[in-house]
């Protein structure tokens, strides 16, 4: 049951979870807009989503190779357009964009899950 | 729900912006204090700030930083000296020190912290509405 209903929602709820996680990294960016020596760092939401969705071999014993599970949500550093003198690579208004890019984009997966949640329903009550 | 880290990071980004916006107030209020000696006089206040790594995530996780305040320096520029002999805290050669504070670099400064601030309680207040949206997924 719980299967169909994975398939049911699709791509949505991976989807929602990664964007939640790429707006926890530009946050922590613009946090940290004014510290000495941080690097900003974004997540690829494309290879992202797509390493989180593809098939992977699963480990059912110990001695199993672990694969790259961890791969999925790799931070990658952005390349400064122009880097302050104290090391640090924020670009306050590339980083507010991003921000705002990725709110919407969490908004329409909010969206899409509601709209398949809906379809879910009206199927189970038969109208 | 990791969307709750948010507030920790964009809190931590607040609280190091008002300890720089404070400094910076003691700053301006101070820069006309005068002194009669060179040790006596008030010295430019400004805030170091760092990443703050939290180690709950592990070190295999890239765990995502605040912002910390890691103290408060005095700057070491030496102070301004003007010839006031009529001045009531003039030394005996007539001599008055003042703080050597920049009331421009100190307003520059403050605009810079002010829209930090800014910025943060955006991305905050963002992220509340987003939270809450997807709290009400599915509520029909």
């Amino acid at each position: 049951m719980s299967k169909l209903i994975d398939a049911a929602l699709g791509i949505h709820p991976k989807a929602l979870a990664l964007g939640a996680r790429r707006l926890e990294v530009l946050a922590a960016n613009m946090a940290n807009a004014d510290t000495p020596g941080y690097k900003a760092r974004d997540i690829d939401f494309r290879s992202a989503l797509r390493e989180a969705t593809a098939a992977r071999l699963e480990r059912t014993h110990d001695r199993h190779l672990a694969g790259r599970a961890a791969a999925a949500e790799e931070l990658k550093y952005r390349v400064p357009n122009q880097p302050a003198l104290d090391g640090n690579t924020v670009d306050a208004e590339l980083e507010q964009t991003a921000f705002a890019e990725a709110a919407v984009r969490y908004q329409a997966s909010l969206d899409f899950l509601a709209a398949r949640i809906d379809g879910l329903r009206k199927a189970l009550r038969g109208e | 729900m990791s969307l709750f880290r948010i507030f920790d990071i964009a809190g931590s980004a607040l609280s190091a912006q008002s300890t720089r916006l404070n400094t910076v107030a003691s700053n301006i209020a101070n820069a006309e204090v005068a002194s009669s000696s060179a040790e006596g006089v008030y010295r430019l206040r400004q805030p170091v700030f760092a990443a703050l790594l939290r180690g709950e995530r592990g070190a295999a996780q890239d765990p995502l930083p605040g912002v910390q305040v890691l103290g408060i320096v005095e700057s070491q520029r030496p102070p301004r000296v003007e010839h006031l002999p009529g001045h009531p805290l003039a030394d005996e050669n007539g001599y008055v020190y003042f703080p050597a504070i920049s009331t421009v670099e100190e307003m520059a400064n403050m605009i810079s912290a002010a829209r930090s601030y800014q910025n943060n309680v955006e991305v905050a207040s963002t992220v509340k509405q987003l939270m809450l949206r997807t709290l009400q997924l599915g509520q029909r």
